[in-house]
C-alpha cells in the first residue's frame, strides 16, 4: 500500500504566554514545529503500515522552507520519504487553495490507498483541509476518526468520535481519514533514528514542478481575504472572594448566578 | 457562481435520531439578523428520513423557506449523498450565504461541498455581520487558540460559507404564528449512491450531552485531587442542566475520557457559563474557554491565572466547596418547585 500524511508546521503552542497587563496571549514568532495533532495521523499510518506490511508512508506538507523541519520530525516516527510543497506563488493560501496544493502534490507523487491528516492544525484550527483535499482528489473522506478498525478487500472500517457516542462507518478505498487525539499515543522518536532523518533528502517541489497554474493557489487561488486582525482582551475584571467561611462563600455564588441567570 | 446571480441566505439543519437537531434553531437565529439586514429571504436546509412532520417548528424560529429531502437513504450521514444534494440544491436555488454549525457534521459536510463549488468557507465562526451595500459577509472568528481574531470575507466568489460557533447564540423566541414555504425535493436514485455504509452508533453514556453542545459546563482540573472526586462535578452538572470537562491534566491522568478536554488540543467551547474547578488556567487551557458568556473560578491558589479570565472567583478548597454548592442547588430547585 501507498500511504501518504499530510503534516502542516505551526507555531510552536508551548511557548505562548499571557501578557499580565493586557490579558493577551504572546507567542513567539520564532519558534515553530510539527503540528502536535499531526502525530496522530503519523502513528496511525505507520501502524497500519507495520499491520500490513509491504506498505510506504509518504509525509506531505506545503509551507515555507523552514517548513522542512516538521517532516524531519515525521520521518524518525516511521514515514519513509518526505516532500515539501515549496514556492513563493504558495503564500497566503486559504483552506482551498492550500488543498489544491496538496492534492496536486499527491497526484503527482502517484496513487495513494490511504491519506491521513491530523483533526485540525493549531494556529488557523480550521479542520477544512483533509475534508478538501479529498473532495479535490475525488476521494471520500472520513473525519473524526477515533479508532481503524481494519483494511481488508479495499474498505477500510472506522470508528467517529460524534457529538454524544461512536459511529461506525465503512468506506471504499481510497481514502482520506482525519484523524482525532484519542486515537493513538504517538511514539517517541530514538535517538539514531533523529539523526538519520538529519541527513535525509527531503526534495521541495515548486508550483512547476506539480504542475499548478501560479493562479490557483496562494493568495490569487484563495476566495477569502482576512480583513481585519484584532487582539482580544481576555481578562476580565472579575470579582475574586476569598473563603472565610465556605457556607458564605457558595451563597454569593449562588447569588451570582442567580444575577446572571444561569440558575 | 457570481455575486450578482445569488440571492438569499441559507442555514444547513441537523437531523440526529430522526429529529431536527437544536443547532438547526440557532441558525436561524444567525441567519435572520443577516437576512433582514439584508432583506432578503432565510432558508432552512434539512435532509433526513421521515422529517416531513417537525418542518413548521422551523417557521416557527425565523425560516421564510424550508427546502427538504427526505428519503430513507438519509436516514444516517453519508458525506457524499448529503454532498451531492447540497450542491445540486446551490447550483439550482443560488443562495449567497450557506451558514452550518461548526458542529462534527458541519465541520464535515461544508468543506467538501465547498471545495465541490470552489468557493470560500470560514470555520468556527463566533460573529457574523453583513456589508449591506457590498452584500458580503463578514465572519469573525479567533484562531490561533483565541489569542487572535480575524474578520475574513469572501469578495468574488459565491455562495459566502461559514460555520458558527455550536451554543454561541440562542435561537429566537418560538412564534407559532410565523409561517413559509415548504419546497419538497426529490432525486434521482444516483444521487444515493454511496462509497460509505453506516455500521452503527454507540451512544457515549457518560455524557448527558456532549460538552460542544452545553449552555453549561462544569470544568475540573487537577485539583480534583483524584478521578472519584470528579462525581461531585458530574452532580453538580446535572443539577445546572450542563455537562462535564476537563483540563489536559485531569484526562492525562484518566480521570475523565478525552472527549471531555477543553482547550488548545481538545475542545474549544463557548457555553453561556463556564465553570473552572482547580484548574490553573495554563494559556492551552484558556484557549478552549475564554468566549465563554460568564466565568466562575474555583482554585485554592489567588495566584492561578484562571482568576484572570473569571467573572467571580472564590479562593479556596473545591473539595469543600463543591458538597456545599451541590447541597444548596438542591434546596433551591426544591424551594422552586
Ligand atoms: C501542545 C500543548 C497542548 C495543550 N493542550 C491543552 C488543552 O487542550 N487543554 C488543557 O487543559 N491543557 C492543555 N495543555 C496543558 C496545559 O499547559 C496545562 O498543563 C494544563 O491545562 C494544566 O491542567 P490543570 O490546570 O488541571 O493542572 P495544574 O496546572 O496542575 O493546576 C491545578 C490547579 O488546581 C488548584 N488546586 C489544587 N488543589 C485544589 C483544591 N483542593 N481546591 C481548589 N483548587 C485546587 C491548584 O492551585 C492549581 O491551580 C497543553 C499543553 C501543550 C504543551
Ligand atoms: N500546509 C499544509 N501542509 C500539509 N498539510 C496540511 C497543511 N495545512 C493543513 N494540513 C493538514 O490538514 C489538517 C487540518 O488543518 P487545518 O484545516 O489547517 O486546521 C492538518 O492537521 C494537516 O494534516
Amino acid at each position: 500500500m501507498k500511504i501518504a500524511v499530510l503534516v502542516k508546521e505551526v507555531p510552536a503552542t508551548d511557548k505562548v504566554k499571557m501578557d499580565e497587563k493586557t490579558g493577551t496571549m504572546i507567542r513567539s514568532e520564532m519558534e515553530s514545529e510539527l503540528n502536535p495533532l499531526d502525530m496522530y495521523a503519523i502513528e496511525e499510518a505507520v501502524r497500519v503500515k507495520e499491520k500490513i506490511g509491504n506498505t510506504h508512508v509518504i509525509a506531505i506538507s506545503m509551507g515555507p522552507p523552514q517548513a522542512i523541519n516538521s517532516i524531519r520530525e515525521a520521518i524518525p516516527m516511521g514515514c519513509d520519504y518526505g516532500y515539501l510543497m515549496s514556492d513563493k506563488y504558495f503564500a497566503g493560501a486559504d483552506t482551498l487553495a492550500t488543498a489544491y496544493t496538496l492534492s496536486a502534490a499527491i497526484r503527482k507523487l502517484g496513487k495513494f490507498d490511504l491519506i491521513f491528516s491530523g483533526e485540525r492544525a493549531t494556529d488557523g484550527e480550521t479542520g477544512q483541509v483533509g475534508p478538501s483535499v479529498a473532495t479535490q482528489l475525488g476521494m471520500p473522506v472520513v473525519t473524526y476518526v477515533s479508532k481503524v478498525e481494519k483494511i481488508s478487500d479495499g474498505i477500510v472500517r472506522v470508528c467517529r468520535s460524534v457529538e454524544g457516542g461512536k459511529e461506525t462507518v465503512e468506506v471504499e478505498l481510497p481514502a482520506l481519514l482525519s484523524v482525532v487525539k484519542e486515537i493513538n499515543e504517538p511514539r517517541i522518536p530514538n535517538l539514531s533514528g533523529k539523526i538519520a532523518s538529519k541527513s535525509k533528502e527531503i526534495p521541495l517541489l515548486t508550483a512547476k514542478d506539480i504542475k499548478v497554474s501560479s493562479d490557483k493557489v496562494g493568495l490569487s487561488g484563495s476566495p477569502t481575504r482576512v480583513v481585519k486582525v484584532f487582539y482580544p482582551k481576555l481578562s476580565r475584571d472579575g470579582k475574586i472572594l476569598k473563603v472565610k467561611n465556605v457556607e458564605s462563600a457558595v451563597n454569593e455564588l449562588i447569588k451570582f448566578m442567580k444575577e446572571r441567570g444561569v440558575i | 457562481m457570481l455575486p450578482n446571480e445569488c440571492k438569499g441566505i441559507w442555514t444547513i439543519g441537523e437531523v440526529r435520531n430522526g429529529e431536527i437537531n437544536p443547532v438547526s434553531y440557532e441558525l436561524l437565529a444567525w441567519g435572520r439578523k443577516l437576512a433582514d439586514k439584508l432583506e432578503i429571504e432565510l432558508s432552512s436546509i434539512i435532509l433526513g428520513n421521515g422529517i416531513k412532520e417537525e418542518l413548521t417548528e422551523l417557521f416557527h424560529f425565523g425560516a421564510d423557506v424550508v427546502y427538504a429531502v427526505d428519503h430513507a437513504k438519509l436516514e444516517h450521514f453519508l458525506p457524499d449523498v448529503h454532498a451531492r444534494i447540497y450542491e445540486a440544491l446551490v447550483k439550482e436555488y443560488k443562495p449567497e450565504i450557506i451558514i452550518a454549525s461548526a458542529t462534527t457534521y458541519g465541520r464535515t459536510v461544508m468543506p467538501i461541498l465547498a471545495a465541490k463549488l470552489g468557493t470560500g468557507l470560514t470555520a468556527d465562526c463566533t460573529e457574523l455581520d453583513v456589508d449591506v451595500r457590498e452584500r458580503i459577509l463578514l465572519q469573525t472568528r479567533p484562531a490561533i487558540g483565541g489569542n487572535v481574531m480575524a474578520t475574513i470575507k469572501t469578495p468574488a466568489h459565491r455562495p459566502q460559507m461559514s460555520t458558527v460557533r455550536p451554543r454561541a447564540k440562542k435561537p429566537l423566541t418560538i412564534d407559532n404564528s410565523r409561517n413559509g414555504k415548504i419546497i419538497l425535493k426529490s432525486y434521482p436514485p444516483e444521487f444515493y449512491k454511496s462509497k460509505y455504509r453506516w455500521i452503527s452508533f454507540e451512544k457515549d453514556e457518560s455524557v448527558a450531552s456532549p460538552i460542544q453542545e452545553s449552555d453549561v459546563i462544569v470544568a475540573g482540573g487537577k485539583g480534583m485531587k483524584d478521578g472519584g472526586n470528579f462525581k461531585m462535578l458530574y452532580d453538580l452538572a446535572k443539577k445546572l442542566n450542563g455537562a462535564v470537562g476537563a483540563s489536559r491534566a485531569a484526562v492525562d491522568m484518566g480521570w475523565i475520557p478525552y472527549s471531555h478536554q477543553v482547550g488548545l488540543s481538545g475542545k474549544t467551547l463557548s457555553p453561556r457559563f463556564y465553570m473552572a474547578v482547580g484548574i490553573s488556567g495554563a494559556v492551552q487551557h484558556i484557549a478552549g474557554m475564554s468566549s465563554s458568556e460568564v466565568v466562575v473560578a474555583i482554585n485554592k491558589d489567588p495566584d492561578a491565572a484562571i482568576f484572570k479570565v473569571s467573572d467571580f472567583g472564590i479562593v479556596g478548597d473545591a473539595l469543600e466547596i463543591l458538597p456545599v454548592l451541590i447541597k444548596k442547588l438542591s434546596n433551591e430547585v426544591n424551594e422552586n418547585g
